[in-house]
């Protein structure tokens, strides 16, 4: 699989990525030359091999339905850069 | 089997294919990820961690609960639980959400396929496929109308635990896509995994529509997004199918794409700033770890649900004798079903009978009188003045003797004024019906005195003037009189 100077730009408008043309032509090499090590990877024979989820051996580490958090508006909102009335205060969003 | 639904175009009849994502809000304590209050209406920002609020290096933990609520709703459903499953996040930007994605369930969703037996208003049966559910957060709120420059951003609902609902293409009219989200709604109710309030939201639809000539293969479907009401949601299908009919009438073509329902003006109208919206990047959610469900967990869920409304309906219809209809009422709504409930158990007791010998007269009472007056009033069964234990007092006065018809009536008014218990009322008001027989036959004498020449009229023959010697005796004693005691008297004493 390889991605073009196309693709490579629809994903960073996708990701709010604002790239100087300049700056296109570097990212597909780059991104083509990690996919490129990735399409190495493809080569082993992984047929036998149960894909693994966790390094770690899977434990149920559940949470309690109870309330534990929360009631602390001053620290959610202390790095907004504007806030109103216990609101975030964003630019208008229009529909 | 009825004909089938269809709408005429120019060029014929068009089939409808209807398919709908219910969006459940999950009945818990706290949030799906975090330890932060899911009730509603709190102040902004206030049921808020800073998991929610997505601080950098803050880590999701999975409220067990949540998963527990899912598995139930899709046991109650006869769905496939899916031993494995994962977490994923759909990546998207929008101001009232803070992490830049949704965890939701992409791949491998913890509920896959199940069925919805339907009965449409009209009285037609079908069974509708359920796809998957599976678990996802809420976003928060954004309100537009509070400034003029600013948006502002709430995030107490931000991490709330949704549960989406996908159904199979299999529904073919609006009749019974309401019946299907009806169904749904008195289920997840029955067994408290979503309230099922539409007016604050905590269930909503996305109704993917299309359209076809009969025996077609399936049309191009849009989807219109975030419909909350059973109503809403049968307009917007009429309105869509109207709208794509007349298109491909011209020789267009559908553009398949996320649609908006606008009530007011009955009509849909397109989203265009969703047009990026369908490249969600879906990959597995690195910070959680896979959902595995032991088989113990699995039954712990199944042992907790309660009756389902379909098997509470057919129970009341094959053990206690109702009629389709009134089990059907009964059962639509699990707070006034547990209410008959209550009502039924108590009755039998009052009366020293088995249940299906009282469920018939407690049936039709609740269904006749308390719901004629709950209507009334504008209350809902929760809110009731009148208790079970209050009705079936009053049913058992009745049975017994103590009250005719027309007195329960009475008394009955009297409860949802004063929720006094039926007994005191009728002892301190002197509503008792009156069998005692001598003190009829002391109004009798009366009556008899005070009309001598209908008496011999009667005696003469006009049979038909018995009607107005009970009336007069009823009159005489206020209307307690017990009527069929007092048919027996008059008849032995007009000789």
């Amino acid at each position: 699989m390889a991605v073009d100077d196309k693709m490579v730009l629809r994903v960073a408008g996708l990701a709010r990525l604002k790239l100087a043309p300049a700056e296109v032509p570097h990212l597909t090499g780059e991104l083509n030359s990690i996919l490129g090590w990735i399409d190495q990877l493809q080569a082993v024979d992984t047929g036998d091999v149960q894909p693994m989820d966790a390094v770690i051996p899977l434990t149920r580490a559940w949470r309690a339905d109870v309330i534990s958090d929360g009631n602390i508006q001053a620290d959610v909102l202390a790095n907004a850069p504007q806030a109103a009335h216990g609101f975030f205060a964003v630019p208008k969003v229009i529909e | 089997m009825a004909d089938p639904y269809v709408i005429e175009g120019r060029t014929g009849p068009w089939e409808l294919v209807i398919g709908l994502e219910v969006h459940a809000q999950v009945i818990s304590q706290s949030k799906l990820f975090s330890g932060a209050a899911t009730v509603f209406g709190g102040e902004p920002n206030s049921q808020v961690s800073l998991v929610d609020a997505a601080m950098p290096g803050m880590l999701p933990v999975l409220n067990g609960e949540c998963v527990a609520q899912a598995v139930r709703t899709g046991l109650a459903l006869g769905a496939k639980i899916n031993r494995w499953s994962r977490f994923d996040r759909k990546n998207y930007f929008y101001a009232d959400l803070p992490q830049g994605y949704q965890i939701s369930q992409y791949q491998h969703p913890v509920v896959g396929e199940g069925a919805l037996e339907i009965e449409t208003e009209e009285g037609a049966r079908t069974t509708v496929g359920i796809e998957r559910i599976h678990l996802e957060q809420d976003a928060g709120k954004s309100i537009h109308d509070l400034s003029p420059t600013s948006s502002y951003v709430d995030l107490n609902r931000s991490g709330v635990a949704l549960m989406e609902i996908v159904s199979k293409p299999d529904m073919r009219s609006p009749a019974e896509a309401g019946a299907y989200v009806a169904a749904l709604r008195a289920i997840v109710r029955a067994i408290g995994s979503c309230d099922g309030n539409m007016q604050e939201g905590s269930m909503r639809a996305d109704v993917n529509v299309s359209v076809r000539k009969a025996g077609a293969p399936f049309g191009t479907r849009c989807e219109i997004k975030n419909v909350n009401s059973i109503r809403f949601i049968q307009q917007a299908i009429v309105a869509e199918a109207t709208r794509q009919i007349a298109i491909l009438e011209e020789g267009g073509s559908i553009a398949q794409e996320t649609r908006l329902f606008d009530p007011d003006r009955g009509e849909t109208r397109s989203l265009r700033s969703k047009e990026d919206a369908h490249d969600y990047r879906y990959f597995p959610e690195p910070d959680l770890l896979p959902l595995e469900l032991s088989e113990d967990f699995i039954e712990a869920c199944r042992a907790s649900l309660p009756e389902l409304p379909a098997a509470r309906r057919a129970r009341y219809e094959a053990e206690l004798g109702l009629s389709p209809y009134l089990a059907g009422v009964l059962t639509a709504d699990v707070d006034q079903s547990n209410w008959f409930e209550a009502l039924l158990a108590d009755s039998a007791k009052r009366q020293d009978k088995p249940a299906k010998d009282v469920a018939e007269k407690a049936a039709n009472w609740m269904t006749g009188e308390l719901f004629g007056a709950l209507n009334r009033l504008g209350l809902e069964i929760g809110e009731s003045p009148v208790s079970p234990a209050q009705g079936a007092e009053l049913l058992a006065l009745v049975a017994d003797g103590t009250l005719s018809g027309p007195l329960a009536k009475q008394v009955f008014e009297i409860m949802l004024e004063t929720r006094e218990d039926p007994g005191a009322i009728a002892e301190a008001r002197g509503l008792k019906q009156v069998s005692d027989t001598g003190a009829l036959e002391a109004a009798i004498v009366e009556v008899m005195a005070a009309n001598a020449d209908k008496v011999a009229d009667y005696r003469g023959g006009k049979d038909k003037l018995f009607g107005f010697f009970v009336g007069q005796v009823m009159k005489a004693s206020g209307g307690k009189a017990n009527p069929a005691v007092v048919n027996e008297l008059l008849k032995k004493a007009l000789g």
